[in-house]
């Protein structure tokens, strides 16, 4: 299976990722051949096999319902470009 | 052309829990802004979420209680999509395998009992709030709400009018704060619903193009926004068009729904499993844990009313529909001996509308179930009429004082002594002969005259039953 151009295109867009022209054949063939890696992969007959969630053969640990974090906005808004009212503020977004 | 409605409903319930889905920062309503996102809310780099215990059992009990497959293993996954209210930019949810699988639900409408699929149930995490408000041209985000666990329960395409689907949404919302798994509260958004609305021709199986309306909060409003949907749905079919799946937005103060955007090309949500969450094994034990937890569910509790205290459907119905309602029926009828009904009564009239008048919930009620018991022994043993009763019930309402304090401080005893009516009658007849001929000469009306002004003399404290019976015997001869 190959990737075409206007995938990446797409693939780039849904993850917010900025892809210059010229950069989209390169990127079109380079996953191109990870998806042929897949295909290879797919050979491997998996019937008997129970499809695999994590690679850890663990089950996931549970936490106890009780809140031990505090407030903390001042230090966690310090990174931030723009608060006011304690809302961090970003480019108007509407829908 | 016949058209049939079909419709879904995606039911999100926010669960009660103190500490979020994977952090332990606060789930309390109503905080300042961004007080309650931690680092694990705010997806800083090198957190990991961990899994809350107590979601994980409220899920389970919603799954039991809807006859469930309960998965034992299951899976979160992320849901991807930017939006600065979500600050991983996915959503930690569940995919392919959800932890309540296929249930059913029992509904309701004008007497008729449908069954009604849950196709699944699954655990996710809550978003943050965006503010449109102006802020120099910019959104204000508050990321409280970010990472609050929520159960995302969706339906199969099973109801066909608003009614069924406003049915199974109360159903839905009564089930889930009888589990105690949500508190219910759908103005603060603690239990929110989105509607999958299409039509097909009437006889047609495969299904129509739907719409989505999203976000609905109120029974009314999703009762008109499927409404006005059909209706739109039909003219644009009608006159040759086609609906596109989309999700509407419904405009409450318009009653109209408008589109928000166009599904095809936005939703591309590229699903796979969070690799920072292990699967989630749910063992026998647990699992049989909570079944002995579950409670008399409303559908059982309602059947039981009928039968063990000879009430009406409908009396069933309206008490069983709050738990904590149910329970203060339950307390104050075990206290009064053959009143079932006229309890039922007490708690469906004016106590209700007490309770509605100023805005309380029925555990704030500030007559309690033994007061209101008292109230009613003395209506059931004749000490006060039903029409006393309702001032007593209002000078109860008030104060802490029982039924008997306030009859007897007031003087409200009826007056049941027949020596003592038949004197006041006598009276009466005496003062007015002209109304006693007419009553005698069939103007059996002016009978009202005479109660009437019996009831006066005593402040109507007569007790009604006996002032007819000496009434009628003594102008009659």
């Amino acid at each position: 299976m190959s990737i075409r151009s206007e995938e990446v295109m797409k693939i780039a867009h849904l993850a917010r990722l900025g892809i210059k022209d010229e950069q989209l054949s390169g990127y079109a063939s380079e996953l191109s051949n990870i998806m042929q890696l897949v295909e290879q992969m797919n050979q491997v007959d998996t019937t008997e096999i129970e499809p695999m969630a994590h690679p850890l053969d663990q089950s996931q640990r549970l936490r106890l319902d009780v809140v031990t974090e505090n407030n903390q906005r001042e230090s966690l808004q310090k990174n931030a470009p723009n608060v006011e009212d304690g809302l961090f503020l970003v480019p108007r977004v509407i829908d | 052309m016949q058209w049939e409605t079909v419709i879904g409903l995606e039911i999100h319930a926010q669960l009660a829990t103190n500490s979020k889905i994977f952090s332990a920062a606060s789930t309390a309503y109503g905080a300042a802004p961004n007080t309650q996102a931690c680092a694990v809310d705010l997806g800083l780099p090198g957190t990991l979420p961990v899994l809350n215990e107590q979601a994980v059992r409220h899920a389970l009990m919603f799954g039991l209680a809807v006859g469930a497959d309960i998965a034992p293993y299951s899976v979160f996954a992320r849901k991807n999509y930017f939006y600065p209210d979500l600050p991983k930019g996915y959503q930690i949810s569940q995919f392919d395998l959800p932890i309540v699988g296929l249930g059913k639900l029992d509904i309701n409408v004008d007497g008729v009992t449908k069954t009604i699929g849950v196709t699944r149930a699954h655990l996710e995490e809550d978003a943050g709030k965006s503010l449109h408000e102006d802020y120099h041209g910019m959104t204000g985000v508050d990321l409280n709400r970010a990472g609050t666990p929520l159960l995302e329960i969706v339906s199969e395409p099973d109801m066909r009018s608003a009614a069924e689907a406003v049915a199974y949404v109360k159903m839905v919302h009564t089930l889930v704060q009888y589990l105690g798994i949500c508190d219910g509260n759908m103005q603060e958004g603690s239990f929110r619903c989105d509607v999958n609305v299409s039509i097909r021709p009437m006889g047609q199986e495969a299904y129509g193009t739907r719409a989505e309306i999203k976000n609905l909060n109120s029974f009314r409003f999703i009762e008109k926004a499927i409404a006005h949907e059909v209706e739109r749905q039909i003219d644009v079919i009608e006159s040759g068009q086609s609906v596109v799946q989309e999700t509407r937005l419904y405009d409450a103060d318009k009653d109209e729904t408008r589109s928000m955007r166009s599904k095809e090309e936005a939703n591309d949500y590229r699903y796979f499993p969070d690799p920072d969450l292990l699967p989630v094994e749910i063992s026998s034990a647990l699992l049989e844990q909570m079944r002995d937890k579950l409670p008399e569910l409303p559908a059982a509790k309602k059947q039981r009313f009928q039968q063990q205290y000879g009430l009406s459907d409908y009396d069933a119905e309206v008490l069983t529909a709050q738990r904590a309602l149910a329970d203060y029926y339950e307390d104050s009828v075990s206290r009064v001996a053959n009143e079932e009904k006229l309890v039922a009564n007490w708690v469906m009239g004016d106590l209700s509308a007490g309770l509605n008048r100023e805005g309380l919930d029925i555990t704030d009620c500030p007559v309690s179930a033994e007061r209101l018991a008292g109230l009613v022994l003395r209506i059931s043993d004749q000490t006060i009429s039903g029409k006393i009763a309702k001032r007593v019930f209002e000078l109860m309402w008030g104060s802490i004082d029982s039924a008997d304090t306030i009859i007897d401080r007031e003087g409200l005893k009826q007056i049941s002594d027949s020596g003592e009516l038949e004197k006041m009658i006598d009276q009466l007849m005496a003062d007015n002969m002209s109304q006693v001929e007419q009553f005698r000469e069939g103007k059996t009306k002016v009978m009202g005259f005479f109660v009437g002004q019996l009831m006066k003399q005593t402040q109507g404290k007569a007790n009604p039953q006996e002032l007819n019976k000496l009434l009628q015997a003594k102008l009659k001869k």
